[in-house]
């Protein structure tokens, strides 16, 4: 399989505190990559970082194209794209123009076809079309936030906690979505605090501790170390 | 109170209400965007409307040449600026916008300019010349602080305010200029006398108005612009060029700014700081709105207008003073109803 996303030796700072040093980590097309750590190891700085809004210092390439010089709007249009912490959405719009925003880059007619795939994979963002942003809840934002962001047609897209917050109920829904993502042709880089749960949809995983990564492998692998059972899935 | 009077006075304040409410909208809009107040807005007015008279009377206003300076400094900041992220297509482009495009503008107003030119091709030549201006402006002194706190950016907008004042005097000398009239067609109902003038006012205003409605309704740019605003960082992610955006907000503000200088020039003397005063009455309006109110902005310098009407009849010697203390209640009002917003949430 070839090389979709490439971070070689990436050093991330704020000012002089260095909270990424030296990973580096790929994504094959059509894999689901995860990294797992506890809160504060630097997983949401890297993701943020590949997105081009921190400063890396390292390699970071995108289908054999270097990212180094693009900005997050070329990095975007290159077909990465981003759900990050916050969601970031537009709140004082309706979901349907948040959706239609997130295929900004592209043209009309594959907006609409993409329109309708975000619906086919969250009916509820279709019953709620009308309905300002900010008033939905907590789950819904979710959804909306990855429909926004696959209304692009990215090759790559980036989750950053999309478990954060949400009822047991509804992780389970958005990571069967997740599953699905990958039978459409979209990778997935997964950062998660929830390990169980990305471990069992993730074909490779990676374990950060403290800026670094600790552990890599297959997630099955990474799953059944005895360290990773004991710190991020409450077994032993 | 004699009935003749107060038609009068109406029609006169909801004259200058039109031009306040195009003002306060552009503030609004400019705001919104890009967290700028724009004090350089009546400058935007004076510009407008003394190249208009300028040019009507056969010269080439010196507005013309400062696009093209600015454009060169514009296309030295892009090169120094974006040093890390430089590539051909991107050096290519602001070539093409920031010294082709003002070589352009400048050529065509030395072709054009000549005491038969239509009046058309004059409006269309300052509205050109002063677009230009607003996208340079937002790009040399906006652009690179952004990011910074709503008060920096407000200092900020008083050096431009103060520089391109200064620049005005330099181009359009210290005495005042009329332009000529879109029409000089005039009609009476009953008491009230209306000019072609007047009347363009109100077609203008209002077609701007919709236009604006339906920009930030309908279309994909328009929708752009307001999720610029409402969330810069979600912008970027989903492709929204932001920087764009904000020159665009500029551009639309400098250009209505210039369509109401266009308007007012033939109805009275303009100078290089008049633009200021009637820039700061659309100001008003758009604090009644809290900067953000769209409607309530357009109806708030109607009243103002209105005001500044009858207090000119009334009582003339304290015109302004009427009109500016408007603003105070309201102040209290909205800081007694409104929760303190820390302002550097995001």
């Amino acid at each position: 399989m070839s090389t979709l996303l490439g971070v070689s030796d990436a050093h991330i700072a704020y000012g002089k505190v260095e909270a990424v040093r030296g990973v580096s980590l790929d994504v094959a097309a059509n894999e689901i990559v995860t990294i797992v750590g506890a809160n504060g190891a630097g997983k949401t700085t890297l993701l943020n970082a590949i997105m081009g809004i921190l400063p890396l210092k390292g390699g970071v390439s995108f289908s054999g194209n270097d990212l180094a010089r693009l900005e997050i709007e070329d990095r975007v249009a290159a077909g990465l794209s981003l759900v990050p912490e916050h969601r970031e959405l537009f709140a004082a719009m309706g979901v349907e123009d948040n959706l239609r925003l997130g295929a900004f880059r592209i043209g009309k007619v594959l907006a609409a076809q993409s329109l309708e795939r975000v619906y086919t994979l969250f009916p509820r963002l279709k019953e709620r079309r009308q309905q300002l942003a900010g008033t939905l809840s907590g789950g819904e934002q979710q959804m909306l936030a990855m429909g926004r962001a696959l209304m692009g047609a990215p090759k790559l897209l980036m989750l950053d906690e999309p478990s954060l917050g949400l009822a047991p109920i509804i992780v389970a829904d958005i990571f069967r979505t997740i599953g699905e993502l990958r039978a459409s042709g979209v990778s997935v880089l997964l950062v998660e605090q929830n390990a169980q749960a990305a471990l069992q949809i993730a074909d490779r995983a990676y374990v950060m501790e403290l800026g670094e990564f600790v552990l890599q492998g297959p997630a099955k692998d990474v799953a059944g170390d005895a360290r990773v059972a004991e710190s991020y899935l409450g077994v032993g | 109170m004699n009935t003749t009077i107060v038609l009068f006075l109406l029609q006169d304040g909801i004259t200058n209400g039109a031009i306040y409410a195009l003002l306060g909208l552009a503030l609004v809009l400019v705001f919104a965007v890009t967290r700028v107040i724009l004090i350089p807005q009546g400058e935007f007015v004076t510009y407008g409307a003394l190249t208009y008279a300028t040019l009507a009377s056969g010269q080439v206003p010196g507005t013309a040449h400062l696009v093209v300076a600015m454009g060169i400094v514009a296309f030295g900041l892009d090169l120094i600026m974006r040093r890390r992220t430089l590539r051909l297509a991107l050096v290519g482009w602001s070539f093409l916008i920031n010294i082709v495009l003002p070589a352009a503008i400048l050529v065509l107003t030395l072709a054009l300019t000549g005491k038969d030119t239509p009046i058309a091709i004059d409006i269309a030549l300052s509205l050109l010349i002063v677009g230009a201006i607003g996208l340079f402006l937002y790009r040399i002194a906006f652009a690179p602080i952004a990011h910074t706190s709503v008060l920096v950016l407000l200092i900020a907008a008083v050096g431009c305010h103060l520089a391109l004042q200064g620049i005005g005097l330099v181009f359009f000398g210290a005495e005042g200029q009329r332009g000529p009239p879109l029409s000089n067609a005039a009609f009476t109902i009953a008491p009230l006398r209306f000019s072609g003038q007047s009347i363009a006012v109100y077609a203008v205003t209002l077609a701007l108005i919709a236009g604006l409605w339906l920009l930030f309704s309908f279309t994909l740019y328009g929708k752009a612009l307001r999720a610029t605003a409402v969330n810069r960082l979600g912008a970027r992610l989903v492709g929204i060029r932001t920087a764009l955006s904000g020159q665009i907000a500029f551009l639309l503000a400098a250009v209505i700014g210039a369509i109401s200088g266009i308007l007012i020039v033939p109805i009275t003397t303009l100078y290089y700081d008049t633009g200021f005063l009637i820039g700061l009455k659309g100001f008003v309006a758009a604090i009644i709105g809290g900067l953000v109110s769209y409607p309530l902005t357009a109806i708030a310098a109607l009243f103002v207008g209105i005001v500044e009407a009858f207090s000119s009849f009334y009582a003339s010697n304290f015109k302004e003073v009427i009109v500016f203390a408007l603003i105070i209640p309201v102040l209290l009002l909205r800081s007694l109803t409104t929760p303190a917003v820390d302002e550097e949430e995001d």
